[in-house]
């Protein structure tokens, strides 16, 4: 078993082998240290089935074309119960194994405390520096943990459905906010128009958003063309950086709390009524 | 473990690898599903980006005779030695042993309890521990039965 840090001056160097394998020791929690200048990040998030790997795939296409190197971060729930998971995400990544400008990696979220966002980091920084120009991160939109993990992209897209109700959803839980570019998908089928129009007036009551909105078909292409130009131009924002910030703490506030040695007496004492909320918080410090 | 599940050759029945991929998920196993038709060489990248520790190939219709001996020599040419191989599907029994002798180390018919494929990797998980051969490029001579 090679050493970590032989690992990673191979995977710098392009190897992409130890790359898979510095990758799994970030997930069980390696700190690499490496020097990054300006990652380009995506974030694609959205419902379960809404087309993101699909889209995913044909923008890998146009950025091929360009001659970028793609990674793409697929992350996947694990079931809560078995802890296993089914990352299929690379499934709809057609034709993606055969060029050495494609890295797809599948992740599972596992049950780490304080969920994916402290290891997200250090992903990204890694590929970054092994060469990698556009990492593109797949989440699924639903639940506060997957949402954290979008937020560390500088860039946001979130992928909607034909189905209007999503994007109600969307609205109230405020993945709406974090994103730049709105797109929905499968204009090959009826009601997106309708999804489309509904998109476009919730985001007009709002008063100070940029967000570019699209309709596209990621399995026909139209409109694909014009969504790809859009986060092509999209510029990394400042805020975000504040947004990214605010994540990390939160995930690491998490994890401590989550690994308190004295987590299970503390509920305890709440549960039986022995000490309050603000008891047990001032314990913990 | 993380499982690659592969349906190499050209027909595109998958049911058989779909359902090995749930048993292997409710058994508490990361799956990674490739989807129908994927060559030799695309398997074994796949296996490389997503470090992989093992890989179930699903076979019905004479995709064994050729191409999961050439996918385990591919595996070894790439430095995959350690990266665990088992088959399922429909391969007749006169077949099995050359399937063995090219690094495959556990065969599932069809009608194979689920239970048994997931004993297969806790198996496969203590030999490791103990340092014993159990990978692709491995020394053959164990294999679950
Ligand atoms: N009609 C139509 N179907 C599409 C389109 N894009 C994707 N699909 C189909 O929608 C289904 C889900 O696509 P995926 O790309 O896997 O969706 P996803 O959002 O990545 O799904 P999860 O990762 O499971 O949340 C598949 O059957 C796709 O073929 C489209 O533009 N039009
Ligand atoms: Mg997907």
């Amino acid at each position: 078993m090679n050493s970590e840090s032989e690992l990673l001056n191979l995977a710098l160097n392009g190897d992409r082998r130890s790359l898979a394998k510095i990758l799994t020791r970030i997930e069980s929690g390696f700190e690499p240290t490496v020097s990054v200048q300006n990652p380009w990040t995506l974030g694609v998030t959205g419902p379960p089935g809404a087309g993101k790997s699909t889209l995913i795939g044909a923008l890998i296409s146009k950025w091929l074309k360009r001659g970028e190197k793609i990674a793409v971060l697929a992350v996947d729930p694990s079931s809560p119960k078995s802890g296993g998971a089914l990352l299929a995400d690379r499934i709809r990544m057609q034709g993606t194994e055969s060029s050495d400008s494609i890295y797809i990696r599948s992740i599972a979220s596992r049950n780490h405390p304080g969920g994916l966002s402290l290891f997200i980091g250090h992903m990204i920084n890694v590929l970054s520096a092994s060469g990698w120009s556009r990492i593109i991160i797949e989440t699924v939109g639903s639940g506060q943990s997957q949402t954290r993990i979008v937020a560390f992209a500088d860039r946001i897209l979130l992928v909607e459905g034909p189905d209007r109700g999503d994007i109600i959803q969307a609205e109230k839980a405020g993945i709406l906010e974090l994103a730049d570019i709105v797109t929905v998908n499968k204009s090959d089928l009826p009601n997106s128009k309708l999804a489309y129009n509904s998109l476009n007036s919730s985001l007009s009551l709002n008063q100070n958003n940029s967000i570019s909105t699209h309709l596209v078909s990621a399995l026909n292409g139209d409109g694909i063309d014009d969504l790809f130009s859009s986060i092509e131009k999209c510029p990394k924002s400042t805020q975000r950086e504040i947004i990214r910030q605010k994540e990390r703490l939160l995930s690491l506030w998490d994890s401590r709390l989550l690994n308190y040695h004295g987590l299970n007496q503390l509920l305890e004492q709440l549960s039986t009524g022995s000490i309050t909320l603000d008891e047990a918080v001032d314990m913990i410090q | 473990m993380r499982v690659v599940i592969a349906k190499p050759g050209l027909d595109g029945h998958d049911r058989g690898a779909k359902v090995i991929t749930r048993v292997l998920r409710d058994g508490g196993h990361e799956v990674i599903y490739t989807g129908i038709r994927k060559t030799p060489e695309q398997i074994v990248s796949i296996l490389i980006d997503e470090d992989a520790d093992a890989l179930g190939l699903s076979s019905l219709s004479g995709a064994h005779e050729v191409l999961i001996p050439k996918i385990c020599e591919k595996m070894r040419t790439a430095g995959l030695s350690d990266v665990i191989v088992f088959a399922g599907g429909i391969i007749p029994e006169k077949d099995h042993v050359s399937l063995y002798d090219s690094g495959v180390r556990a065969i599932f018919g069809p009608g194979t309890h689920s239970e048994t494929i997931i004993d297969f990797l806790i198996e496969i998980s203590q030999r490791k521990k103990r340092g014993e051969p159990t990978g692709v490029g491995e020394e053959i001579g164990w294999h679950w039965d």
